[in-house]
């Protein structure tokens, strides 16, 4: 397991992992910031306050479980993993070129410490699930936390995994929903409306904890609350800001899936610093 | 022996921005023509289209099954609905729909996947496309279109609009080079002899049909006469042409922006077995996902560029030979 961090050492770690997504993109000239920047705090959270994992034994059956079911914001998921020793950060700027093992989309065929290749959205609450019935029948305590969109929850198959997860009592899975109200297109309340959120996941048997996305702290406070849950599977509703950290990416639709030119690169890295 | 026409092949627009375009010039004149996006219509190029026409534009948020069925149920309605994603995904996700909903009841529904192939580059395999030849042939009654550039995009949007029944056109992400004059006629299951030759024929579809034409120029430097074949319609597929080509040049070279499995060339080599059998060989992508890079270095990497199929023909013709 890394070693405990306290908050200060987080929020440095946050900072030097926004930069780092916003480089590996502007270097690989295409990618998806928004998606990235809004789920940093979540996967620092997870990957060094929550989650049971080392990574000098990424293999270890009983760790716990991460899927990026939003598999285009992997550059945040890449940049933490290298954080933690899984992967090699000074190679985290070759992200999408020939030969690199920072694929565009999660892909376990190069990065074995991978826990699922994704990039089809809808799939990552199925896919836990699963692998927290494997850790029922294995007598296994690992937990399985899948990160969504607010976009990909329109997929009809996170319901059926929504009802599955309810009706078979998973508690030893999380569904994280990235709720930071932009997608593809456009806004989601333009697109497809997604609201109630919280009253849809109730309705749908989960336990339902709302909370601050970019805090630390209260993300750790609701991944407690998600363990001590039983009987249900929880799911943490992250409230967050598209593109957070870089003041014209924020809110801004476009930067969905757009790399920054070189002077938005520059502006990006003071803003950063 | 006609000796090859020169093709300048310059980079027209990609085939998906030439379909995206089309569709709303289409709709000016045909109300009945509606359109379904998945979260993609930025991609797709169908946001020309919900522009001009918002009341007729349904945006499905990132649901392709629900989509494809809501087309479905805009067909019975007598609509027109184009139903459109990338390939991978509306294909995919879709293809149950598109079997029971929309194949079935042989319903007026066309499908436009984008982003097809490994040539989308970057975002890697999770978005290419590389099998939904397989899966639109094996759809009874589907019309199954892949234009090669944005003139043969075009004219076969007006032709897929006026064809009553279920159609599926593949669209690729990348600037295409331009292998038409903008005067060419086209007809469905009709295909296009580019360049005339006697010793071997190369069938190309979609990218891959320029690739054709470049390799073509180089065997008739080295005194190879290469007949170039477009088969923008893969289903249903053009028999005479084929039987044609295998009779007169006696070696038949598929290249295709696909995996090999399914793909055009098994469908050439049923006609061709049925036909006049003849020597074959087969370029397209060989029991694998691709991966993250540049689209030219995919093209390289994975075999799919004129130096490739040229090798594929003087194989053919080699053992045509021996
Ligand atoms: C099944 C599927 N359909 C479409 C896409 C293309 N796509 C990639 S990201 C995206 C929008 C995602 O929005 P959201 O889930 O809100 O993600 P975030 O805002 O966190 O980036 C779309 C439509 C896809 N990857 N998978
Ligand atoms: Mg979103």
């Amino acid at each position: 397991m890394p070693e405990t961090k306290s908050l200060e050492e987080l929020q440095v770690i946050a900072r030097r992992v926004r930069r780092e997504i916003v480089e590996m993109i502007y270097e690989a000239k295409s990618g998806h910031p928004g998606g990235s920047l809004s789920a940093v705090e979540t996967l620092i959270s997870l990957y060094f306050q929550v989650m049971r994992h080392d990574p000098k034994n990424p293999k270890w059956k009983d760790r716990d479980r991460f899927i990026l079911s939003k598999g285009h914001a992997c550059p945040v998921l890449y940049a933490v993993m290298a954080e933690c020793g899984y992967t090699p950060v000074d190679q985290l700027n070759t992200l999408r070129k020939m030969g690199s093992i920072y694929q565009g989309h999660p892909d376990v065929r190069f990065i074995p410490s991978l826990d699922a290749s994704t990039g089809s959205l809808g799939e990552g609450v199925s896919l836990a699930i699963g692998m927290g019935l494997a850790a029922r029948l294995n007598g296994s305590p690992s937990r399985t936390f899948a990160m969504l969109g607010d976009g990909e929850i329109q997929e009809g198959q996170v319901w059926e995994a929504a009802m599955f997860g309810a009706f078979h009592k998973m508690d030893n899975v999380v569904a994280i929903v990235d709720y930071n109200h932009i997608q593809l297109d456009g806004f989601v309340k333009d697109i497809m409306e997604v609201a109630p959120l919280a009253d849809k996941w109730k309705a749908f048997g989960w336990h339902v904890i709302s909370v601050d996305g970019h805090s630390i702290p209260a993300l750790e406070t609701a991944f407690a609350e998600a363990a001590a849950t039983k009987g249900v599977p929880t799911v943490v509703i992250a409230n967050t800001v598209k593109g957070k950290g870089v003041s014209f990416m924020e809110n801004n639709p476009k930067f969905h899936g757009m790399a920054p030119t070189a002077d938005e690169f520059r502006l990006a890295m003071q803003e950063l610093q | 022996m006609a000796a090859a026409t020169k093709f300048d092949l310059k980079l027209g627009a990609a085939t998906r921005e030439a379909f995206g375009k089309t569709l709303a010039l289409i709709a000016r004149t045909n109300p009945d023509v509606v359109v379904c996006d998945a979260d993609l219509s930025k991609s797709t190029n169908t946001h020309f289209f919900a522009k001009e026409f918002p009341d007729r534009f349904f945006s499905c948020g990132i649901a392709e099954s629900n989509m494809v069925a809501i087309g479905a149920g805009l067909a019975y309605g007598g609509k027109i609905p184009f139903v459109s994603s990338f390939s991978a995904f509306v294909m995919n996700k879709g293809f149950e729909q598109l079997r029971v909903t929309v194949a079935y009841p042989n319903l007026n529904v066309k499908v436009v996947g984008t982003h097809s192939g490994i040539s989308i580059g970057e975002d890697g395999p999770s978005q290419m496309s590389i099998e939904e030849i397989a899966l639109a042939c094996s759809l009874p009654g589907f019309v199954v279109l892949s234009p090669a550039d944005e003139v043969s995009m075009a004219a076969l949007m007006h032709l897929a609009t006026a064809h009553v029944g279920p159609v599926f056109i593949r669209a690729g992400r990348m600037k295409a080079p331009v292998v038409y004059r903008a005067d060419r006629k086209f007809e469905i299951g009709k295909a296009i002899e580019v360049i005339d030759g006697s010793d071997v024929t190369i069938i190309g579809t979609g990218l891959l049909l320029a690739e054709a034409v470049r390799a073509a120029e180089t065997l008739e430097s080295e005194g190879i006469s290469t007949r170039v074949m477009d088969i923008h319609t893969v289903k249903p597929i053009d028999r005479d042409a084929i039987a044609r080509a295998a009779a007169e040049t006696g070696a038949i070279v598929v290249a295709e922006e696909h995996l090999v499995d399914g793909g055009l060339g098994v469908r050439v080599a049923q006609v061709v077995a049925e036909t006049n059998p003849c020597v074959m060989e087969f370029v397209g992508i060989q029991n694998t996902f691709a991966e993250s890079a540049s689209p030219e270095e995919l093209l390289d990497k994975y075999g799919l560029l004129a130096r490739d199929v040229a090798a594929a023909a003087r194989k053919a013709v080699a053992r045509k030979r021996a």
